[in-house]
């Protein structure tokens, strides 16, 4: 079987020795945290085992090409990254640099789940989100290489991928910074009556700031065609998410504004998007908002310089089993619509392309001078 | 004296001030745990415990304001950011709250708190990650604004900011935390604030810097005195508000020349504040118009080259210099 996870990097801390200064074992969760048997993926197994049925179903209805589309997605954010961490590594990208590796099926069960036409934001975590919207690897990788043929002309980097033509709004560096834009695109959509819909991505941790209570009052109050997406990966930076949440549930949080709301299986890409379908529906119908928590699990360091002194190995490990592209692929060749030889098929073109995209950015001139003092005004 | 690196510096001044006052306390995202996102807070949280140093959720309103709060009923908040540029998530509570209240409450809830963290660009992260806000902060009556560049400047004006009983905005700069010089030792070691450091003697043209563009002048004053001969005073304010206008003023009646270098952006500057309050004291004593080296009027682009064009250089000061100096 081909290669689907990607191990662990350096550094991982595997004792649970937290004391303060007084001697005490510290009252803290992370103690907790690396001592627990993670219940919660256990209980993901079994409700994922439990409606296995009603998966193989929705992939029997869905377009063949489709299903071949989502899986090569999936795959290609996962190489693309792959392959970003290694030039990173060799000085090519500099700045920040977030993965998405972990959570491909998120970003594609849920756009690959809406029209050309629909609008998406999102976080600093874009690069494969990019491309699932339909920006090129290459102009997002000579984007990652700050080069002239980047898909903002080497301006933004890693952490803000933009492409109107493909209605991507963006990658925004500031936490939750992204939400009242997402809010506002869905404002826009019902304003001129063009029947889009908005697509909000964010990370579990922007959900603490003001930003995203302030968006989802308003879009429920307004009946704006918006689909918030919190993507739970269950740590902002270095901070778990019980660290910094008074509640776990987040999906809970729209029924203080009376939004419909759902928990979904971040590893299952055909629960995203089925997730992702009816809240679709919902906003094309009468416009009406959705807040979906999709719970899955960031494998690598929050960005390419956190060393992850905050988690073990075997909790990485343990969530690196449900890996979302090998759940995916297994489903799809126990549903019979894919062979072992299309899944390979599928790894040499991706291959392909990134080799490509990687080489197309190297060879790519840097962005001209008298670029730094362009587009500051319309 | 000890030889230690910026981010030690200010490790030893929170350590001591913690040690030394039991109503100091720090919050901020990472600062626990994680040793703080650049490693300032490195170990205090393991010596001090989960009372004193308190990792906060990423909700920089809702921490400043509990920092403005807490401090107005007798606490002694340090308040970090991770960078600056998430300060302005919380500047609402800096500049309505803190900056206000002393005043607004006709001077009996005082606000000695200190908010501080990395300040102006880092390498390549682009234009929401790279913003220089001394000049939106200093524009605020009730708050100070320091800006230390060197591990003693670093560590004594922190020191001195923690025992304010005012609003501090305390700006680091993530590109020097590793930048090492001697610091006095012992824990009563301060610098006062609002007086400037002359960081190098001179007689022919003065460059007063801040922050990252002190390293910056004090290459370029090298190079101008080897390749020109011209002899450059370096002077940094340290404490950006309120400002040591006298030693800029007293520097330049000798040299009669001004350069001004800083890593914001020039519009509104702290930079064209210096420029008039110098022409205000010392109009005469010019031999020639004030040059100032700022960042390019743009956000800051993610390409290397680009990046580098925006931001201050030695050259760029060099070039400075030789224009006032006619050479
Ligand atoms: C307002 C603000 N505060 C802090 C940061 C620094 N920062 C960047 S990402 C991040 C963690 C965010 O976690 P989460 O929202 O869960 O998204 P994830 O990175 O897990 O995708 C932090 C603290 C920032 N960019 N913006
Ligand atoms: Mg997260």
């Amino acid at each position: 079987m081909a290669k689907a996870a990607t191990g662990p990097r350096a550094g991982i801390k595997t004792d649970t020795a937290t004391k303060n200064g007084s001697g005490k074992p510290l009252d803290s969760l992370t103690e907790k945290r690396q001592s627990a048997d993670f219940p919660d993926v256990d209980k993901a197994i079994a409700e994922y085992n439990a409606r296995k049925d009603s998966q193989l179903a929705a992939i029997k209805k869905t377009d063949k090409e489709l299903l071949r589309k989502m899986l090569y997605e999936m795959v290609l954010s996962r190489r693309f990254e792959e392959k970003c961490a290694e030039v990173y590594r060799m000085g090519k990208i500099g700045g920040f640099c977030h993965l998405y590796i972990g959570q491909e099926a998120i970003g594609v069960g849920a756009m690959l789940a809406l029209e050309p036409t629909d609008m998406v934001v999102t976080s600093y975590r874009d690069h494969a989100q990019a491309m699932i919207k339909g920006i090129s690897p290459g102009s997002v990788m000579a984007e990652l290489y700050g080069k002239a043929t980047g898909c903002v002309g080497g301006k933004g980097g890693s952490m803000h991928m933009f492409s109107k033509e493909h209605e991507f709004y963006g990658g925004h560096g500031i936490v939750g910074g992204q939400i009242p834009v997402g809010t506002g695109m869905a404002y826009a959509a019902k304003y001129k009556n063009t029947g889009q819909v908005a697509l909000c991505f964010f990370g579990e941790a922007a959900v603490n700031q003001g930003s995203f209570h302030e968006s989802l009052n308003m879009a429920q109050l307004w009946k704006l065609p918006c689909i918030y997406i919190c993507e739970n990966n269950q740590y902002g930076m270095g901070t778990s998410q019980e660290r910094a949440m008074s509640i776990r549930s987040i999906a809970k949080k729209g029924e203080a504004y009376g939004m419909a709301n759902e928990f979904v299986d971040g590893m299952d890409v055909m629960a995203v998007r089925e997730a992702t379908l009816r809240a679709v529906e919902r906003a094309r119908k009468d416009g009406s908002p959705t807040l979906l928590e999709v719970r899955a699990y960031r494998y690598m360091g929050h960005s390419m310089s956190d060393p992850g002194n905050y988690r073990t190995r075997d909790e990485i490990a343990k969530y690196q089993e449900r890996d979302p592209i090998v759940l995916f692929k297994d489903s799809l060749q126990e549903a019979g619509v894919l062979a072992e030889k299309d899944y390979e098929a599928i790894e040499a073109e991706v291959k392909d392309v990134v080799e490509k995209a990687a080489q197309f950015a190297e060879e790519s001139p840097l962005p001209d001078t008298s670029e730094l003092l362009t587009h500051v005004y319309a | 004296m000890a030889i230690l690196t910026i981010r030690d510096a200010l490790n030893q001044a929170l350590r001591e001030e913690l040690i030394r006052d039991e109503n100091v306390f720090i919050m901020g995202e990472e600062v626990a745990e994680y040793d703080g996102a650049y490693k300032v807070t490195r170990g205090l949280w393991k010596e001090f415990g989960d009372k004193r140093v308190v990792d906060s959720p990423i909700t920089e309103l809702g921490f400043a304001g509990l920092g403005v709060g807490a401090a107005m009923a007798g606490l002694r908040p340090v308040i970090e950011f991770m960078t600056w540029n998430f300060s302005i998530l919380a500047s609402d509570q800096i500049i309505n709250n803190a900056a206000k209240m002393l005043y607004m409450s006709g001077g009996q809830f005082k606000v000695p708190i200190v908010f501080r963290g990395p300040n102006g660009s880092a390498y390549q992260v682009s234009s929401q990650h790279s913003q220089a806000l001394e000049a939106f902060y200093g524009n605020f009556p009730g708050l100070k604004v320091l800006m230390p560049s060197t591990a003693a400047d670093a560590k004594g004006l922190l020191k001195s900011a923690i025992r304010d009983d005012n609003p501090v905005v305390f700006m680091e700069q993530e590109r020097m935390y590793g930048l090492k010089g001697e610091v006095p030792e012992g824990d009563d070691f301060t610098i006062p604030l609002g007086v400037a450091d002359v960081k190098r003697e001179g007689k022919d043209c003065t460059i007063v810097a801040r922050s990252m563009t002190v390293p910056l002048a004090l290459q370029a004053a090298e190079r101008i005195q080897e390749e020109f001969d011209v002899s450059c005073e370096v002077i940094d304010p340290r404490t950006i508000k309120p400002l040591d206008i006298d030693t800029i003023v007293d520097s330049i009646k000798k040299t009669n020349r001004l350069v001004i270098a800083e890593e914001s952006h020039e519009f509104a500057s702290v930079g064209a504040e210096i420029t008039y309050q110098v022409m205000d004291h010392a109009f005469d004593y010019l031999d020639a118009p004030i040059k100032r080296i700022s960042t390019a009027e743009t956000p800051m682009p993610y390409a290397k080259n680009l990046e580098e064009l925006a931001l201050p250089s030695v050259d760029k000061i060099v070039a400075a210099v030789r224009q006032v100096s006619y050479l």
